[in-house]
């Protein structure tokens, strides 16, 4: 009875200390920008392999779902006549919910499990205690370029999703099903606005880059060094992302939409 | 030559990433058509503004001249104020313009629709419209049917 408590209490305080140990980190990364300006040529670097790298599966997922939305909402909105509210519909679905939700879980299943793995690997192979000998501040030199990668690229990702499915949902609407093309944009441009929609999208894919790349970069860093201990880092880090992103979106949606 | 290539493909990418941006704020959204400093601004009293909201439309003979920028409620008079700005292309609105306050289509939403008088003398910033009529509210107009008509078979 005792040993049951005593085991629930012992994983309690790890999960506190591995929160702790997170946070520390995540402060660490943080305030090594001040290393990271004089060598930007790293972030440029880590900016191809987080951001440029994702580029397209973005784009082709941005694509299709603002074709699938056209089509659904086709569906729907036919059956009371507002054809025209298509545009409405599929830009503002896109620009507030699903373009930085769904290029933040594409970013984490895409980037975040690779930075997780080179980072457990570097640690599993000891590269980063060999930076410690040479009196490299690992943190420093791998960690916070790839952080600031990540937290630069997952705005860019989220407006290219949202523009490019909103394209796509036009070829659908206007090309496919003949919704009326001044219609389509007009409605949009009446009803989307710039601050409550287009920018509360741009800060929910920031918040998400952040969160993304934090828990990516952690996971890997705090990976046990064996080639098991890596792998379930990875497994953890999408597992955790697409977590945290659902659920922050609902906080945020609740914050930015609620009244 | 690696670092250049990397180097443009990251700057390729950081300005596809800006263009989309920039086609979410021009053609998505309605930053174009934000003219929030400039123009005039005149203000309109209602005894009822029904849905009306804060960036509705104001429409002379169905074309769009300004947005209702603020409302707010006079608790002397217990009248809506409304204040609209009118885009600064439109500076020849009659002093007795008449405000209606429509709405679009059946369910649609509602905006301010500016009948001209026939005054010499132009709205100016600051001036106010006298002439104005409330929103329809649906329950209004059906409890006044239904007034009407029980007032009908009363004299019979």
């Amino acid at each position: 009875m005792l040993d049951a408590i005593a085991g629930l209490g012992r994983k309690g305080l790890l999960a506190l200390e591995r929160l702790g140990r997170g946070h520390l980190l995540f402060l660490q990364i943080i305030l090594g920008i001040t290393s990271l300006l004089p060598r930007f040529g790293l972030l440029v670097t880590q900016a191809h392999a987080v951001g440029v790298r994702t580029f397209t599966i973005v784009v082709v997922s941005g694509l299709f779902v603002g074709m699938v939305l056209g089509l659904q909402g086709y569906y729907v909105l036919s059956q009371f006549g507002a054809e025209e509210s298509l545009g409405v519909m599929v830009a503002t679905s896109l620009v507030r919910e699903l373009g930085p939700v769904v290029s933040a879980l594409l970013f984490a299943g895409r980037a975040g499990s690779a930075l997780t793995a080179e980072i457990g690997l570097m640690k599993a192979t000891e590269q980063l205690s060999g930076l410690e000998m040479m009196a490299v501040d690992p943190v420093r030199r791998i960690l916070t370029p790839r952080f600031y990668a990540g937290f630069l690229s997952m705005p860019l990702l989220a407006a290219m999703f949202s523009a490019v499915g909103v394209i796509g949902g036009y070829f659908v609407s206007v090309g496919l099903l003949g919704v009326d093309d001044g219609a389509f944009w007009s409605q949009m441009q009446a009803k989307i606005d710039w601050r409550d929609d287009v920018i509360n999208g741009v800060i929910k894919s920031v918040v998400f880059g952040i969160v993304c790349t934090w828990i990516a970069l952690f996971q890997g860093y705090d990976a046990v060094a064996t080639s098991q201990g890596v792998s379930k880092a990875t497994t953890r880090t999408v597992v955790h992302s697409a977590l945290a992103v659902l659920v922050l979106d609902f906080v945020l949606t609740a914050l930015m939409f609620g009244d | 030559m690696k670092i250049r290539h990397l180097e443009i493909t990251v700057g390729a990418f950081m300005s596809v990433g800006l263009l989309a941006l920039f086609f979410l704020a021009m053609q998505i959204s309605n930053l174009s058509a934000m003219t929030s400093s400039e123009g005039y601004e005149v203000t309109a009293r209602f005894d009822n503004i029904g849905g009306l909201k804060v960036r509705s439309a104001v429409s002379m003979a169905g074309v769009r001249v300004g947005r209702v920028e603020s409302i707010r409620y006079d608790q002397e008079s217990f009248e809506a104020v409304v204040s609209m700005r009118i885009e600064p292309g439109y500076n020849q609105i009659p002093e007795d313009t008449f405000a209606k306050i429509y709405t679009s289509g059946l369910l649609g939403e509602q905006y301010i629709g500016f009948d001209p008088g026939g005054s010499e003398s132009m709205l100016v910033q600051g001036s106010e419209i006298t002439m104005t009529q409330s929103a329809l509210v649906l329950e209004e107009i059906v409890g006044q049917f239904l007034f009407s008509k029980a007032e009908e078979q009363a004299m019979e």
